[in-house]
């Protein structure tokens, strides 16, 4: 059995480091793992997609359409852009965040503000974790990823390695404590529903 | 041995160090550019450099081979055809030290300019031709591919594409080998391609070839797999995992790691045993050609497409299995398009913004780099973009097309400094020796942005972080005995400057040069100059005009019918935005 976890957010929000993070911890916890990350053009300002399978063994690194046992979403209308990979009977995990995009703020698109909304309407299990607002409230808004992160171990039962000590380890020395605490905030944001 | 996940990139890199490589050589090129930026980390062992073009690179990593040490060059696939011309002739001369040429190619273009498949080099050039197609692969293939090359005198060229490149893997990884150096001796009738000396060249080349499809055969960089007889596929590289994951085990495989020379006999061997041949591959119908050729019927490219990536969803269509997938509703809303934009304070926007009030006067051809984003919305700066360095030449050629109707336009032609290190020096001395009619602009961000930062001839630092001397791009622009009257070094932010100068340009004959000059703001240094700097927008005196708008700053939006700046943290001061507005609501924050 292969899982797949396709991360979406935008260029700056730290996708890329969360895959990072999960794949060692999903290497610890002694799974086959392949992940594939697009880089170049969207580093200013795109979308970024990381996808990650893990399983027993497994052979290509990306996602398919209708391939996705789960979504990750870091912003709202991202979450909406990759519905198309999602599996039906699949899992959505999203910040409602809003980020607008050029389109957006010169007035040429508008932005669904009620897309959370709407895709609880479309897909069964959409959990939605305000994980900027309590980075935020944490002190520091670039911890958002990682609450996501605690979000994300905690709905698939991810126990039994030390996510911590790993995350200690891979984000800069001086936003561990922030990060640990965005960590812990978003496994119970998950644990309380 | 110790066990860790790495992009192939990465692996690269580390094979090539554990195979005693001596130098590396490359110009950045996604998906390419990390194998030269992680085999920097073995930079007590390995002499890197960025070359100021993949033509550069591949001749300096051939001098090396030649020299006797173990090199490797690395480029995007549009590299290669940069680098051709030393590849196709140092194919005769063969090696002395092992030497790798690795091209990486994007299919689906998810950062390039055309889809080329440059397995079609290796039979063209008569190189060698190796095909990871994971992590582990790309260790293990790039140290053999050093043997390879050593043991039949050849080039050997390690092809990948994107996701093989940016796909992370688990890799076992191995110790450094000792350096592997052989005496430099002097063969002039090995090294020196005279007419006389190729001639016998080609002669030896292609014995050495069919030598090699003699390797091939036993190779165990080629696998077979027997499954079912009913299915035989033939696949390389990223494709067999795509078919593994759409087929399983219900298929058999022969996969080639060696790409180039295809072994015949191994195709024979295990095509005769199958019922039906389906051919996995990305791009061109390579292997497709290689069996048919050999007389076997199959199934490839009738149903696979040329164009893009595969993944399993797309081989189980074109094979007509069931799909795996089914996607779930469809949510009755759409999201609103997310494309790249130019970074919020980027020097490039003043000088988009500012030749859009020239537009009327003027004809564009733009180039490769972040200044590529101001080819669209909103600010359509440009017509023509096709490769490196052709926003200099081709804007000689249009500028003639121009003059011989009459049309009184002026050819603006732009590209960024890394870019003018890397072709477009070359066209600045033919615009100024066929008196061309345009005006060649340099957006000098010092830095090679694009694809991540790296140093350029331009900068004082080189790759393994040693200081260096940096080439003064205006002192280059000198030496062509332009008139200096007709130069005009700018800072892009500064639209009164930037004005003049393009209006400067479109009133003379002739060449002229603006070097629009502003340090990109993601350079470290930059970036920590300008941290806390902020725009602020006094929202009694902004009159919701939106003229701050029209510069397309990502840090700005429209809200309640006035301009705010939404993203303090990105916004960088640079003041754009406060030129626009006629009645001072925008000033820097602490001013
Ligand atoms: C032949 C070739 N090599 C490499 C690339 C990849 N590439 C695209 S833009 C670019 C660098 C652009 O740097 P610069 O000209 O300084 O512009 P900037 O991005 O800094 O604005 C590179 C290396 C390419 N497209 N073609």
């Amino acid at each position: 059995m292969t899982t797949n976890i396709l991360l979406t957010g935008v260029g700056g929000q730290g996708t890329i480091l969360t895959t990072k993070i999960l794949s060692a911890g999903l290497v610890e916890l002694g799974y086959d793992v392949k992940m594939s990350e697009i880089h170049g053009m969207s580093q200013r300002g795109g979308t970024v997609n990381t996808q990650l399978r893990y399983g027993d063994k497994v052979y290509a690194p990306n996602i398919g359409l209708g391939e996705a046992d789960i979504i990750v979403a870091f912003e709202k209308v991202e979450a909406l852009r990759a519905l198309p990979y999602l599996k039906k009977g699949g899992k959505i995990v999203m910040d409602d965040r809003e980020i607008y995009s050029m389109p957006v703020l010169t007035g040429a698109q508008s932005y669904p503000h009620e897309a959370a909304e709407e895709l609880k309407k479309a897909v069964g299990d959409v959990l939605v974790v305000s994980a900027s607002k309590i980075a935020e409230s944490i002190g520091n808004i670039r911890a958002q990823n990682i609450c996501l992160l605690g979000a994300l171990t905690e709905s698939l039962k991810l126990n039994g390695i030390d996510w911590e000590a790993l995350i200690a380890s891979m984000v800069p020395p001086k936003t561990v404590d922030v990060n640990l605490q965005a960590f812990r905030a978003g496994v119970k944001a998950v644990q309380g529903r | 041995m110790k066990k860790v996940i790495m992009s192939g990139d990465e692996a690269v890199a580390r094979g090539a160090w554990e195979a005693g490589v001596s130098l590396a050589a490359a110009y950045p090129g996604t998906p390419s550019t990390e194998i030269l930026e992680n085999m920097s980390l073995y930079k007590d062992d390995v002499y890197c450099m960025w070359a100021s073009n993949e033509k550069v690179a591949a001749e300096v990593a051939i001098g090396a081979s030649i020299g006797g040490v173990r090199s490797i060059a690395s480029m995007k696939h549009v590299g290669m055809n940069v680098a051709a011309d030393p590849i196709f002739s140092a194919a005769y001369t063969g090696v002395n030290g092992g030497l790798v040429i690795v091209t990486a190619d994007d299919p689906g273009c998810h950062s390039s300019q055309n889809e080329q498949d440059n397995r079609l080099y290796a039979p063209h050039a008569k190189l060698g031709m190796l095909e990871p197609s994971d992590s582990q692969e790309c260790k293990d293939f790039a140290a053999a591919a050093f043997e390879i090359s050593e043991k039949f005198d050849t080039i050997m060229l390690l092809r990948m594409t994107t996701r093989v490149c940016h796909s992370k893997s688990i890799v076992e990884l191995g110790e450094r080998g000792e350096a592997v150096v052989y005496p430099y001796e002097s063969i002039p009738t090995k090294y020196t391609m005279l007419p006389v000396n190729a001639r016998k060249r080609h002669v030896i080349r292609e014995e050495k070839i069919k030598e090699m499809e003699e390797y091939s055969y036993t190779s165990p960089l080629n696998k077979i797999e027997y499954n079912d007889s009913k299915i035989g596929v033939v696949t390389s590289g990223i494709s067999y995992m795509h078919a593994k994951e759409a087929f399983g085990d219900s298929v058999s495989y022969l996969k080639f790691g060696i790409t180039y020379p295809l072994s015949a006999k191994l195709i024979r061997e295990f095509c005769g045993k199958m019922d039906k041949i389906y051919i996995v591959e990305e791009g061109e119908p390579y292997l497709e050609n290689a069996v048919k050729a050999l007389g076997f019927n199959c199934l490839g490219k009738d149903v696979v497409t040329c164009q893009g990536e595969l993944d399993a969803e797309i081989i189980r269509r074109a094979f007509g299995i069931e799909e795996s997938g089914e996607s779930t509703e469809k949510c009755a809303l759409t999201a609103p398009d997310r494309p790249p934009v130019l970074c919020a304070g980027c020097p490039h926007r003043g000088f988009y913004y500012s030749l859009g009030k020239h537009k009327k006067d003027l004809v564009a051809v733009g180039d490769i780099g972040c200044y590529s984003l101001g080819a669209s919305a909103p600010f359509f700066g440009f017509d023509i973009g096709i490769c490196m360095g052709s926003g200099f030449s081709s804007a000689i050629g249009l500028a003639k097309a121009l003059e011989a109707q009459k049309d009184k336009r002026k050819v603006f032609g732009m590209l960024g400094d890394s870019t003018f290190f890397h072709s477009g020096i070359t066209g600045l001395v033919d615009a100024v020796h066929s008196k061309a009619n345009v005006c060649l602009c340099i957006l000098d961000n010092s830095i090679t942005a694009m694809t991540g930062h790296q140093d350029n001839p331009g900068t004082s630092k080189d790759v393994m972080g040693y200081e260096v001397p940096s080439i003064q791009i205006t002192d280059i622009i000198k030496a062509t005995g332009i008139s200096d009257k007709n130069v005009r070094v700018v800072d892009p932010v500064d639209q009164k400057e930037i004005d003049s100068a393009i209006e400067a340009a479109i009133k003379s004959d002739g060449v002229f040069i603006i070097v629009s000059r502003r340090p990109c703001v993601l350079i470290k240094e930059v970036a920590r100059a300008n941290a806390g700097a902020h725009c602020v927008i006094d929202a009694d005196k902004c009159v919701g005009c939106k003229l701050c708008m029209k510069v397309a700053c990502p840090a700005m939006a429209f809200e309640n019918g006035k301009a705010v700046i939404a993203d303090p943290d990105g916004c960088t001061a640079c003041g754009l935005c406060a030129q626009m507005c006629k009645v001072n609501a925008i000033t820097k924050a602490g001013e």
